[in-house]
């Protein structure tokens, strides 16, 4: 004789089953993320690990040449890291004053109608696809610049570097600007009460109480600038070259990878590693950055 | 005697400082309005002048029906637009599902743990790691690993990867505006968890949930670098194998094997070959990416702005 149960009962026990079937599969979605983190860095560090089994961690880091493809092969990842560097540099040097000005301006200055026509405008900027700022910068902005700076190269980091600055300023503006717009509006008018004027307040009490987010938005554009790809791929010439001079040409570690990645290299050969390696240390120049964000906002935020 | 005077000095140093700030407040009003002015400016020049070199080509109904060439004059989109298409399926199968399914669980299921921590930090994370490093990611794990080879579903996958913390960003907007009320409402009928997510929550955070898939997918058709680390810049003049066939099962899965090209590589590569005529074609295929991409991301955006003002829950 059988163990009797209720048809309410089996009812509900079969209900409850799915349901936790249900909130396991969810679980398992949610997963996903941690999973991809977990098969990039894994694969990052194992082919990376094959790689520096040739390449001593030294001459990675301090020979002053990258020729992995070359019969005399040197594995220093300098020259990548100053050309991503300079690029990056130029970028945000254009890109972030006028991204805080804009925002200041599109915050606190701009009226009503003029913010709602201009912010969609910006996170539509946001969408453009890189590629497509490759083709400004190789064949729009360069040329536009050899007619000021006699002498500069068709391939060179100041173009590209300009280009990548115009792709992240929507960004940082939007980002800023959402920031100082969650700035409680007690607080401006308790300056205004004082007598302050609009620009007063706008820079020592709004962008005070919004730094947090407007260094999250700084770092963040950092961190697109040096992972950007396709516009130093295109335009700034894929030759390692040990420079921060804005004129040379020169290969970002981003551009390698596009470079190696373009031709037929064998799958486990050290050309093939070296690119897992250079995305290794992408990743960490990356990651620090975000950390580093990560960490601002937290110690700046400021909670009204 | 002395007093007035000094008052009256007084009395016009605070003038002029008045009049020095108001002075500073009109000119940074016109710097930013001026600095906002030429950035939108700037962008609008470039992208007129890379529609007018693109131009001639756009006109042409040719170049949209025939494969690309070794001759400028010759060369087409066909095998881009139709591998964009094919791609971005894949890339919705993979990224959307999942990409809800994640964010439902973080919102509705996950208890404040350190595993809930875990997985919010890795969403946020990933969402900044830069695109090419999935395209590492695609290289090691797809091509050589599991074996898939520069194939249509490699890419795919790929770009489902990229876009997933977008959806699942999204998503968690859309369903955290869900008032409790609505939750509630359902329980006390008796409804189950899952019954009140999928039939009241999702439900009414679909309009929000679809602006970041059509964001996502956006940003997919315009990636580059991360479907040219896993070996996709090669010459395609052939189409895949059609997915219906006009026999039965009707469906053919040969096509997710297939090699392919996609809009922003084809644009890469007539962009890398020296020579103005072939930059012409990128400029056109850049002008088509551009139209496309900036309408999805227009449509969202305009969605997203209409559902904010639309709905009022109290």
């Amino acid at each position: 004789m059988g163990l009797e149960i209720s048809d309410r009962l089996a009812k509900k026990f079969r209900r409850n089953l799915i349901e936790r079937g249900i909130e396991f599969l969810l679980l398992l979605a949610a997963m996903s993320a941690v999973f991809t983190t977990v098969a990039i860095v894994s694969i990052l560090l194992y082919e990376s690990y094959t790689f520096f089994e040739h390449v001593s961690l030294l001459d990675f880091l301090t020979d002053t040449q990258w020729t992995p493809l070359f019969a005399d092969a040197h594995y220093g990842i300098m020259p990548l890291v100053s050309g991503t560097v300079t690029t990056a540099a130029i970028a945000l040097a254009f890109a972030i004053p006028v991204g805080t000005i804009g925002a200041i301006y599109l915050s606190e200055f701009a009226s009503h109608r003029v913010r709602e026509t201009v912010k969609p405008i910006l996170e539509l900027l946001e969408g453009v696809p890189t590629i497509v700022f490759g083709y400004f910068a190789l064949l729009l902005v360069t040329p536009l610049l050899q007619k000021f700076i006699p002498g500069l190269p068709t391939f060179n980091m100041l173009g590209p570097g300009i280009v990548i600055g115009i792709m992240v300023i929507p960004y940082i503006a939007s980002v800023s600007e959402d920031a100082m717009r969650a700035v409680p509006m007690s607080m401006r008018e308790g300056s205004y009460a004082m007598g302050a004027t609009r620009f007063q307040t706008a820079i020592r009490v709004v962008t005070p109480a919004a730094i947090s987010g407007i260094i999250a938005a700084y770092i963040l554009a950092i961190s697109r600038a040096v992972g950007e790809t396709m516009v130093v791929a295109i335009a700034a010439g894929q030759q390692p070259n040990l420079t921060f001079n804005p004129m040379d040409s020169a290969a970002t570690i981003t551009a390698y990878i596009v470079q190696v990645a373009m031709g037929d290299l064998p799958h486990g050969s050290i050309g093939y590693q070296s690119i897992f390696a250079a995305g290794l240390v992408l990743m960490l120049m990356t990651l620090f950055f975000n950390l580093l964000g990560h960490f601002t906002r937290k110690k700046f935020r400021e909670a009204y | 005697m002395n007093t007035e005077a000094s008052t009256l000095k007084d009395l016009d140093a605070v003038r002029s400082m008045i009049k020095r700030h108001k002075l500073n407040d009109y000119l940074f009003g016109a710097v930013g309005l001026s600095f906002i002015i030429l950035i939108l400016l700037t962008l609008l020049v470039l992208f007129i002048d890379l529609i007018m070199d693109g131009y001639p080509k756009l006109m042409s109904w040719d170049f949209f029906s025939s494969f690309p060439s070794r001759r400028a004059a010759n060369a087409g989109l066909l095998s881009a637009l139709v591998g964009s298409a094919l791609v971005m399926i894949i890339t919705f199968v993979s990224a959307v599902p999942m990409g809800v399914a994640a964010a439902i669980y973080l919102e509705e299921y996950a208890k404040k743990n350190w595993l809930s921590e875990v997985i919010e930090v890795n969403v946020t994370n990933l969402a900044a790691v830069p695109s090419i490093i999935y395209g590492l990611l695609a290289l090691g794990l797809f091509v050589y690993i599991l074996d898939f080879g520069t194939s249509i579903l490699t890419a795919g996958l790929t770009l489902g990867l990229l876009i997933l913390p977008v959806v699942i960003v999204a998503t968690r907007e859309a369903i955290r505006g869900i008032p409790v009320a609505i939750r509630e409402a359902a329980y006390a009928v008796g409804a189950t968890k899952w019954q009140v997510v999928s039939q009241h929550v999702v439900r009414y955070a679909t309009g929000g949930i679809l602006t970041g898939v059509i964001i996502g997918m956006a940003r997919a058709i315009g990636e580059t670098a991360p479907v040219i680390t896993i070996g996709a810049l090669t010459f395609i003049a052939f189409l895949p194998p059609s997915p219906v066939t006009t026999s039965a099962p009707f469906l053919n899965f040969d096509w997710l094997w297939s090699g392919f090209t996609v809009l922003p590589i084809q644009m890469f590569s007539w962009l890398s070959r020296p020579g103005a005529d072939f930059h012409v074609n990128a400029a056109a295929a850049g002008a088509v990416i551009i139209v496309v991409t900036l309408l999805m991301n227009g449509i969202a955006i305009k969605m997203r702005y209409n559902i904010r003002k639309k709905i009022k829950w109290q």
